[in-house]
């Protein structure tokens, strides 16, 4: 393992055995006892929009989406890093103005006003959205505020136009109840939402408004989850619990998880805007392996490198043409206004190949900074220990000798518009130093993948003031108990009516998820309609369709009940509505007889099947069907079926058909015995 | 003295905060019938009520805690706030021109105080310099404060002490002059400083922020350094407003002090040049004139003062209906200068006329400007019009109502000879009155027209 001096690594087969060398599992091999290993930690931030029909601080409609480039105006804002009471930036801030990001925003007059683009103060809060946050921090169980304090909370990466989001507290310190665990919450905030990103290319950003202001609610949680699939389970109980009140927008984009996880001896990092909960697990399984990857790092650096405070790296601007760098991988370099330069990295021998994630290695973390800190696209730069070498080594030969490096150093060659390239040499020199520490606290981005890149430092907590422009909301005794009068029940209540019902586990996603407990309790309780099967009729049947069929946009869940109460009242049985809920989900505004008449149902009177009985039973003695394993039944249930289906229930039709059979087998058995 | 540790309760929530001997500052435990909250005690707000104790909690978000709630408080530590802010030395180099900023107070610059929310402002060069790094690259900076007032409290005092000052920083060879102000007045003063400053040699600039110098998307830096770079490098010496152009962080105007005017409540490009064009346009590092001609700098450093101005001086905003006792009562009260802002062309209705001819016997000077801003008072297309002419109303020409009140303040200031004081106030200062109103003077235009939204598409707001 330990090389000479003088020894050339060989990447590919370091990857490898830093790969197991961490001790890394594919996911569908890890154990807990991996986790605990490592010492998984992962807590979560829920973010759900409300459904109201106005923003949080203005008038604009809140849930309207314009269509990428659909815009009426551009705005450039550029978000400039205020002193904190220590007279320093906070390490985002200085991040964030390092890269000099020209902000554009789109703006569309009927989702945006001038309230949106920070040109006119806040209108009062939406009580509404109020009422709604209020009433999820009650079924979070929390402790509720006496007084509502709008508190500016600073993001410069420009996604909310005043460089500060809006939010206030609701209430801290609440519980939820998993299937195996209880869970706590830190606190429930009411805040307003952030533009959606179009593009960021180079230093310019752009994003659309649309979104910007919609009532959120952020619901965070202790980190008290110890396996990727609690997380999952935690995000999914969360958001079950937030429709569970059906005032809550669904859809794309609408619920959103920010999950934090740690390793032992790691740091937090934030993994920003998981909109899938199922891309939860692999995830965090791949970002507690990354910070173990980083710590490993660390410690291989701590043995290289005697003077981690002293590190620096060194380099040298090239021309392009003159080192023949003609390779389409680095054709960029080449382009007019391109700087390029080859760095340095004492003692990095073996950490650019280092595993951090699949596919993925620690230069990845490099390469990833590059584009978020210095503005330079990717690919932005290459270096000696590619998987696949992409330049000759001779080049590298070459480099090593000018830089004066020695087999135990790195070298990368990084390329970018002129005027970053001293920002992007200052980037990688600060992501190796921080390298000696194992790992930095930043936020990234999630692929679906299950890999994650960069995103940014995370803040530090000094980055809350009040809002001058609100004053104070004073939640009363009243007003609350008000609203805990109406509450629906929590979600884990929810399971255990269903369980106690007979309801198949397997259909609850669907039932929490669609918020469809209250009609399933109301189908069930004043339908009087037999539980498993109504449960299953959702859960099985309609999520069977809806995976199938376009949706009539007439279609509400409600459609369902009023199916099963028309077949109550007309006296057909509700086994026929499995076979109505694809007609009724795409053609809901046709009225529930033509349905009917279009799966071919013709009322027939219960009295007038079973009439048929004697007669088909006589057909079948006489073509030599016997009773002896069934097979008669079978078949006389087979004439029957077309007229019985939805006339009289299937089951009750077989009971007579079999007892008959029975009965007509003693009777002839009794005739045979007195011959 | 007692008060600091309970800073700025009252009421029960003082009483609460004695009786469980909690104090601001003091991180505590809070057991409340609502379940338990844990944070420091935040100083409170005067305006808010005497009903809730405010908890700053681990995460950094304040709440409120009501005090008929709490059952007990138990401090486990203490930390009160106290901050300095950090100067760093504004650096010097010859190759700079030296500019002068005077603060008026309105916030400049600013830092934060996050424990309190406290917005900390940054004034000194040294703090200056450590928020807004970039006009260093800009010019030599002092400053200076001369009052510490809002706005909407700036008078013919400040306006009195400021040219004063103005004028002698100048005899001392400063190459331009900033003035920081707060935006509600920010036309007020540029207008009278117009006037109290005769034969300018260098800039003078005034200038303010629509969005606090505390959010990171104020338009206060920018802004600073177009002023900066207008005050120390560009040709034009004439007290002008330095402002947003678009909303956009884009370019700056430079307005003429007698033609500008706030026309937003809280856009940042709500001060516009009316009825012209604005002088030129501000970047970080270049002017471009729009307009000519205007008064070239000079080597010189020669300037005159004329800090005047009589305060019995009123500006009134006709509405129809108006009774004549408004006047009678300006004219008991003293009132020795009205200027009338007329519907229309400049028109006041029929039952103002005996008030108005009473005014004018007991000598009082009444002059005429439009309420509709763009435009020149005509007061010979109607015969209300003439009527008022023969009443001995006079008017003003296209002199914006705001300066034509400040105007009258600072002749009246001078003189009480009638016939002087009109021969001041119809001498065109500055373009205060313009012969002409070029056609790109007015441009209001109206969204929904198919042109105009394309335009704003195009080249954004």
């Amino acid at each position: 393992m330990f090389l000479m001096k003088n020894e050339k690594i060989d990447p590919r087969q370091n990857y490898q055995t830093s790969r197991e060398a961490v001790g890394y599992v594919p996911r569908a091999k890890a154990t807990q006892e991996d986790y605990d290993r490592v010492g998984f930690k992962s807590g979560i931030e829920v973010h759900q929009q409300l459904k109201t029909r106005k923003k949080l601080f203005c008038n604009c409609p809140a849930g309207r989406y314009n269509r990428k480039g659909e815009y009426d105006a551009e705005i450039i804002r550029h978000m400039r890093p205020t002193l904190s009471e220590l007279g320093e930036y906070d390490g985002t801030a200085l991040m964030e103005f390092k890269t000099r990001k020209q902000i554009v925003y789109q703006i569309r007059n009927e989702t945006a006003c001038t309230y949106d683009i920070d040109d006119t103060p806040p209108f009062p809060l939406n009580r509404k959205a109020l009422e709604i946050a209020l009433e999820l921090s009650l079924l979070c169980r929390l402790n509720i505020v006496g007084e509502v304090h709008i508190i500016r909370k600073q993001y410069l990466d420009g996604s909310i136009p005043t460089g500060f989001q809006r939010t206030a507290i609701l209430g801290v310190e609440g519980v939820i109840q998993l299937k195996n665990k209880t869970v706590r919450i830190i606190q429930l905030s009411l805040e307003e939402d952030s533009c959606r990103e179009v593009s960021d290319v180079g230093h310019v950003r752009v994003y659309q408004t649309d979104r910007l202001g919609i009532p959120l609610i952020e619901t965070v949680t202790y980190p008290d989850f110890s396996h990727p699939d609690e997380v999952q389970e935690g995000a999914q109980y969360i958001r079950f619990l937030n429709r569970s009140t059906g005032k809550v927008l669904v859809g794309i984009g609408a619920g959103r998880e920010d999950v934090n996880v740690s390793c032992r001896g790691g740091d937090r990092v934030e993994i920003k805007g998981v909109s899938h909960n199922r891309w939860i697990p692999e995830l965090t399984h791949n970002e507690v392996f990354r910070q173990w990857s980083l710590l490993r790092i660390r410690d291989l650096l701590k043995k290289t490198v005697q003077d981690p405070r002293g590190w620096r790296i060194s380099s040298k601007s090239l021309d392009a043409e003159e080192y023949g760098l003609i390779q389409p991988e680095v054709a960029k370099a080449r382009e007019s206004g391109y700087g390029c330069s080859a760095l340095r990295l004492p003692g990095f021998r073996g950490m650019l190949s280092h595993f951090t994630q699949p596919g993925q290695m620690f230069a990845d973390e490099l390469s990833g900074r590059l584009k978020v800190i210095a503005c330079i696209d990717k690919p932005n730069m290459i270096h000696s220990e590619e998987l696949d070498p992409v330049l000759p080594p001779e080049f590298w030969d070459r480099i090593r000798n000018e830089l004066q490096a020695d087999e135990e150093d790195a070298l990368v060659l990084l390329w970018g518009p002129e005027e970053d390239i001293s920002t992007a040499l200052e980037t990688v020199e600060e992501r190796c130093q921080l390298a000696f520490e194992g790992v930095p606290r930043e936020s990234r981005k999630s692929f679906s993948d299950g890999t994650t890149v960069f995103e940014r430092v995370l803040p530090g907590p000094n980055r809350m003031y009040p809002d001058t422009d609100s004053v104070p909301i004073s939640l009363d005794y009243d007003a609350i108990e008000e609203i805990r009068s109406r509450l629906p029940l929590d979600v884990h209540e929810m399971y255990a009516r269903m369980t106690e019902w007979g309801i198949p586990e397997d259909t609850y996603p669907y039932i929490l998820r669609n918020n469809l407990f209250p009609l399933l309790t109301r189908i069930i309780e004043e339908l009087e309609v037999d539980p498993v099967f109504a449960g299953t009729l959702f859960g099985h049947t309609l999520k069977h369709v809806e995976g199938r069929h376009p949706r009539s946009p007439d279609f509400r869940y409600e459609v369902i009940y009023d199916l099963m109460e028309h077949l109550k009242k007309e006296g057909i049985e509700p086994a026929l509505a499995r076979e109505m809920i694809e007609e009724r989900y795409q053609h809901p505004q046709i009225d529930i007889e033509s349905s009917l008449a279009a799966i071919k149902f013709k009322k027939v009177a219960e009295a007038e099947i079973l009439e048929k009985i004697p007669v088909l039973c006589t057909i079948a003695e006489e073509s030599g069907i016997s009773e002896d394993s069934g097979a008669r039944t079978r078949w006389m249930m087979g004439q029957l079926r077309p007229s019985a289906r939805g006339n009289i229930s299937l089951p009750e039709l077989h009971r007579h058909v079999k007892e008959y059979n029975s009965q007509a087998r003693a009777h002839s058995n009794r005739e045979g015995a007195g011959q | 003295m007692s008060d600091d540790i309970f800073q700025g309760y009252k009421g029960q929530a003082l009483k609460v905060l004695q009786d469980l001997h909690a104090r601001v500052w003091g991180l505590v435990r809070m057991d409340t019938t609502r379940g338990l909250f844990e944070g420091t005690i935040l100083p409170r707000s005067e305006s808010d009520d005497d009903q809730h104790i405010v908890l700053k909690i681990a995460t950094g978000y304040n709440i409120g805690i009501k005090v008929n709630t709490i059952r007990s408080i138990t401090e486990l530590g203490y930390q009160k706030a106290h901050y300095q802010i950090p100067e760093k030395e504004f650096p010097y180099s010859d190759d700079k021109p030296n500019v002068k900023l005077f603060g008026t107070g309105g916030t400049i610059a600013s830092r934060l105080d996050y424990r309190t929310g406290a917005v900390i402002p940054a004034f000194s060069p040294g703090e200056l310099y450590g928020a807004v790094p970039e006009l260093a690259d800009i010019c030599n900076l002092t400053t200076d404060k001369l009052f510490a007032v809002f706005s909407e409290n700036m008078g013919p005092e400040q306006y009195k002490t400021l040219a004063v000052a103005i004028a002698k920083e100048i005899r001392k060879g400063i190459d331009g002059v900033i003035i920081g102000h707060g935006t509600d007045t920010l036309h007020h003063t540029a207008a009278a400083l117009t006037y109290m400053l005769d034969d300018l040699p260098v800039p003078v600039v005034l200038v303010g922020s629509q969005r606090s110098s505390d959010r990171p998307s104020s338009d206060a830096a920018l802004n600073l350094m177009h002023a900066a770079y207008a005050a120390g490098h560009s040709d034009i010496a004439e007290v002008m407003v330095s402002m947003f152009g678009p909303t956009s962080d884009d370019y700056g105007f430079l307005h003429r002090g007698t033609r500008v005017r706030k026309m937003h409540s809280s856009y940042r490009s709500a001060f516009r040049t009316i009825g012209d064009i604005p002088l030129a346009k501000v970047v970080q590092d270049g002017v471009e004139m729009l307009k000519h001609p205007y008064n070239p700098r000079r080597r010189d450093r020669k300037v005159t003062a004329l800090p005047y101005f009589e305060e019995k001086v009123t500006l009134v905003y006709y509405y129809p209906n108006m009774m004549p006792d408004v006047i009678d009562c300006l004219v008991d009260n003293g009132y020795k200068g009205i200027v009338i802002a007329g519907t229309g062309l400049g028109h006041v209705n029929k039952p103002l006329y005996p008030a108005i001819k009473r005014a004018v016997e007991k000598g009082v000077a009444i002059y005429m400007t439009v309420q509709t801003l763009w435009g020149y008072v005509h007061m010979y297309v109607y015969e209300t019009g003439r009527d008022m002419l023969d009443l001995g109303v006079i008017p003003l020409q296209n002199m914006l109502p705001e300066v034509a009140y400040i105007k009258l303040g600072w002749a009246l200031g001078q003189t009480n000879d009638l016939g002087k004081v009109n021969e001041i106030m119809l001498t065109p200062v500055n373009d205060d009155i313009t012969e002409r109103e070029p056609y790109n003077g007015y441009l209001i235009y109206q969204g929904g027209v198919p042109e105009v939204e394309e335009f704003i598409k195009k080249f954004r707001k």
